[in-house]
Formats: C-alpha cells, structure tokens, sequence
C-alpha cells in the first residue's frame, strides 16, 4: 500500500529547487556564446561591473535571450498543464494541437503580406489572433468532453491546415530570400533578440498566465468531470473560453518573437508529475518553471554542440519531445487501448 | 406530509436535441425525506436529477427553499444542491481525502490543503460517516469500486446541502455496500437533508424509502408512500413484472417476481 501523500513540504521544496536551477541556468546561458564567461564574470556585468565589452555582451545581447528563454519555456510549461488540466488528459498540449503552427501562421502571413517587420505589434496580435482561432475550433470540432482520439485528430487537421496555409504564404512569396527567411524563423530560434522582441513579448506572455493561474483551483473541482464541477459551482463555458484565452495569448506572444519550440508544453508537466502529484492545480507552477528549465537548457545545448550552422532551438526541443512523446504514447498504451482499463 | 415543501416543481419540461425526455413532472418534496426515483431504462431519472440541480435547462418552475432556482447563481446552487453523478469518474489519481474535500469546494475552500476549521470538520465527519477515514492517503484510482464508492458519497455529504442527489449510488456494489450506502443516505435525510436517490433495485427504495416517484416514459406514473406506489398495478404498467410483497421486521419487502 503506497501512500500517495505528498506533503506540502516536499512540493515546496521541488518548486525552491526548481527556481534554483532557472537561476542557475540563467545565468549559464549570459555566459555561454561566442566569448565564454564565468558566471562569476556574468554577475559582476550584470550590476554594471566588468569591461565595457562584457556589458554589453551580458546586458544587451544574451540577457534578452535568457528573459525571453525564461518567459517562454515557462508558459509553454504552464500552457501544457493548463490544456492538460481542462481536458483531464496528460496528452494534452499545444503542439499537439497545432496551436504554436497556427499562431505561426499568423506570423508568416504578417511578415509575407510586408504589413509589419518583425518588431511591430502587428506580429504577435497576428499570432495570437491565429492560435485562438486553432484552439478554439479545435474544442468546438471534438465537442464537449471530447475523447482523446477526437482532440488528436482535430488538432493533426488543424496543424496540418496550419502547416499548409504557411507553405502556400512561402511559395507565393515573390522573393525567394524573404521565403528562406520564413523558413528559419518558423524553425525556433531565441538567437540575436533585443529588449524590443522582450517588450513585445513578455505583456501577452504575462496576461496568458495571470489567466491560466487564475482558473487552478477549477481544474482540481474538473477533475471530477465537467457535470460535478459545475454542480460544485464551477462554469464550464467560461473556463473553457479563459484557458483557450489564456493558451492563445501565452503561445501566440511566445511565437510572435521566436517561431515555433514545440513539446515542451507536453514534457514539463509529465516531468513533474511524479514529484508533486497528478493534482492539476499544483502542476502549474512547477510545470512552467520545469518549462523555463527545459527551454534554457535547449538554448544553452544549441550553442555547445559543434556544428558549422547554428541549430535552431525548436529544432531541438522538437527532436528530444517527439520521442518523449512515443515513450508516453507506449506507457499510456493500456488506457489508449480503448477499453477502460 | 407536514413539512413545508423545500424542493418544488411545477410543469417541468425537458427536452434534449429536440426529443421531450420529462413531460409536465410537478412534484414536491420536503427536507427530511428520503425519495427514491425509479423507473425502468430510458424513463428520464437521471435527466429529472439533473433538471432538479439546475445542470439542464428546462421549461417549468423550479423552487428550492422558497426561491426560484433559475434566479440563482451557479454557485447559489451549487450550495443547495450535492450531487452525485453515475460511475464516481475521477480523472486524476488524487487522494481520496482531496476528492472529500472538494466537496467544500462550494464554500469557497478551494484548495485541499487550506481548509478552515469548519471545512475541516465537514469533512471528517463526511469521512466518518462513510468510513473511509482510513483510506484518505490513498489514491482514489487504487481504489476497490466500493471503496471510491463510499469515497465519492463522503464528497457529498461533505457538501451539507440541504439536497443530495443520487443518482445509481448502489449500481455495481455487493449487498452489503448497498445496504450500507442506503443507510448512509437515510441518516442524511434523518438528519435533515432531502435526498433523492435514483435507484433500479425496488427493494432497497421500498425498504429505505419514505416516498417514492415512479417514472414511465418522461412522466410520473406514481408518487407515494413505498407500498401505494409501487402498487400491483404500477409493477404491472410501468415495470411489465409481478412482484412478491411481505413485511419483514416491521419493514416492507418488494421483489420483483415474474415478466408480465
């Protein structure tokens, strides 16, 4: 008989030891890049100490990158636990539901139709206007209380559309450079950001997740289902409407500034399970800094391994999730078998 | 009956995708009962419960406690009413003392781990009352299915609404956790609460019961005492059985016998 308590104490102190390896990680990624410094160093130009150089270096070129790495590993993180909350699935995420393409094509098509460079408020509004529609349309084709095979479906239709609306903006594009460039930045990248794409990022990020968190309590009163949540006095309409909200807001900002990083909204709750319990309420915030972990590790990797062209961040996530992904499709396989096991 | 009516319903329709599943039900109920909906498959018991909770829009007038349920907000309701769905769905493997507890949840005790000394208390005594005091560590998916059933009843009670509703609370349990379930709910009701269970086994709403209402095809056949209701000739119409009927330690007995 194993006891699944685990006591308040021990969640406290994941989420302190989570917070720690953020920090840490944070300040690795100031001091990884073409000029290596020791953190140390990174500290001292940090609060304005050290050479000119190395200010500048710290200040203005990799402290953007580790905000925006924090900011978005973190929603993503929190993204994940929140669909997972809503639909009482551990399958559930972002990318699974084409939420990150979609809010990719709201990108693209901004950048292709020349509305906007890449540092207007155009882009994230695009963005995010585009990754509510996808997971909007996504709850309203599966239906309420939709089973797991329709949410999957759904959202393989939508990333697919979302892919192929994207493809066709590219191949339309009357200049091939302007195509190419598309087809990096759709690739993922935190690499050469400025305090702008932080600025333009970071209010929507923020909003998403004062939304998502302001709902986690009702996800715990879910987990009974949506009938005896609403009979314990939670409206399921208006929760629904506040995470796809929120998701949109969170993943359409985040993609506006570095395309898209995929997985990590599926990973880091998955990560955290076994540590604070299934209670979808305590998963949030332990997800999103897990999130911040995973997506600054990545940023941290990319710029390690040696290769002649850099590898984009979303590139990565995306080859360690996928698999990640299998693992969980076969772990999960007895109750995905169909009978309820 | 004496007592002032708590749970009134008069012409109640529903219809759902179209199709009218309650046709004009009036009924009306008192705190300090214990009413058995029965029916045979398909009658609409679990839509009526549902209608009564306000989880169904419906045409006709609801009233618990003097107010019109339709002027009452989710939360208003959800503090009227404890309801208990078929099947004890829990999607996550919680702590069974976590799922109690979010029976507090209409208090605004929104999280388990912060409960008032009031909360609190409810709940104990809702562990109590069903005994699983013992098994408030243990993931509720761990669970034998009378286990998370008495689980699941505990988070009821842990509401202390003035109505719980039941729906098939003995459905897949043995005889002894049904009887216990029903005894269960009979204190509730002793204790003031009105309590509706929806239940297939006549015996145990003849025994338990102090009313029963009887539904056939969206409507109510009969209402009544135990033994007026379930009359040889409701058993007939209604259930298409014959059935044996006794007394036994002053209780009455009724067992469906034989297909008509």
């Amino acid at each position: 008989m194993v006891s699944a308590e685990i006591t308040p104490g021990r969640r406290a102190a994941v989420i302190a030891v989570l917070a720690v390896l953020v920090l840490a990680l944070a300040v690795g990624s100031l001091g990884i890049g073409a000029v290596r410094l020791t953190p140390v160093t990174v500290i001292d130009a940090l609060f304005g100490g050290g050479s000119d150089v190395q200010q500048v270096i710290v200040q203005e070129i990799r402290l953007p990158r580790a905000i925006l790495g924090v900011a978005i590993g973190a929603i993503l993180g929190l993204s994940g636990a929140a669909l997972q909350g809503l639909l009482r699935n551990p399958l559930a995420s972002p990318s699974l539901f084409g939420a990150p393409q979609s809010a990719a094509f709201g990108a693209v098509l901004i950048i292709a139709l020349g509305l906007a460079d890449v540092r207007s408020w155009a882009l994230p509004v695009a963005a995010i206007v585009a990754a509510f529609a996808s997971v909007f349309v996504l709850l309203s084709v599966a239906g309420r209380g939709a089973g797991l095979l329709l949410l999957i479906l759904a959202g393989l239709a939508i990333s697919s559309l979302a892919g192929a609306a994207t493809a066709l903006v590219m191949n339309l594009s009357s200049n091939p450079f302007a195509a190419l460039e598309i087809a990096f930045w759709l690739l993922g990248s935190l690499e050469d950001r400025s305090f702008r794409h932080v600025v333009l990022a970071l209010p929507f990020i923020a909003a998403g997740a004062a939304l998502l968190m302001s709902q986690r309590h009702a996800f715990r009163a879910l987990s009974l289902g949506e009938e005896t949540a609403q009979s314990l006095g939670v409206d399921v309409g208006r929760l629904r409407l506040v995470v796809i909200v929120g998701v949109a807001l969170g993943v359409g900002g985040a993609v506006a500034v570095t395309g898209t990083i995929g997985f990590i909204g599926l990973v880091a709750p998955h990560l955290m399970r076994p540590l604070i319990g299934h209670d979808p309420a305590r998963l949030l915030v332990p997800s999103a800094l897990s999130g911040a972990a995973l997506l600054l590790a990545a940023d941290i990797a990319v710029r390690l391994i040696p290769s002649t062209t850099d590898i984009k961040v979303g590139v990565l996530t995306s080859v360690i999730g996928v698999p990640f992904f299998l693992y969980l499709i076969v772990r999960e396989r007895r109750s995905l078998g169909g009978s309820v096991a | 009956m004496s007592e002032a009516a708590y749970l009134t319903a008069t012409m109640l329709n529903v219809a759902l995708a179209g199709r009218p599943v309650l046709q004009d039900i009036s009924l009306s109920l008192s705190r300090r009962h214990l009413v058995a909906l029965v029916g045979p498959n398909g009658a609409g018991k679990t839509t009526l419960l549902r209608a009564l909770a306000g989880l169904l829009p419906s045409d006709g007038a609801i009233e618990v406690g003097g107010e019109a349920l339709s002027a009452l907000s989710l939360r208003e309701r959800a503090l009227r009413f404890a309801y208990l769905p078929q099947g004890h769905l829990v999607h996550w493997p919680l702590p069974a003392r976590d799922i109690v507890a979010l029976g507090r949840y209409p208090h605004g005790a929104t999280d388990p781990a912060r409960l008032s000394p009031k909360d609190e208390a409810a709940v104990a005594r809702a562990m109590q009352a069903t005994d699983v005091v013992t098994l408030a560590g243990r993931r509720v998916t761990e669970l034998s299915g009378g286990e998370r059933s008495r689980v699941a009843l505990a988070r009821v009670l842990a509401v202390e609404a003035p109505v719980l509703l039941a729906d098939e609370p003995t459905a897949s349990l043995d005889p002894r956790y049904q009887i216990e379930v029903m005894k269960n709910l009979r204190d509730a009701a002793d204790g003031g609460m009105l309590v509706i269970v929806v239940t297939h086994d006549l015996g145990l709403a003849a025994r338990f019961a102090d009313t029963v209402l009887v539904l056939s095809g969206g409507r109510l056949a009969a209402q009544g005492a135990p033994a007026a209701a379930l009359s040889d000739q409701t058993m007939a119409e209604v259930f298409r059985v014959s059935a044996y009927r006794a007394d036994y330690q002053r209780e009455t007995l009724i067992v469906p016998w034989a297909e008509i």
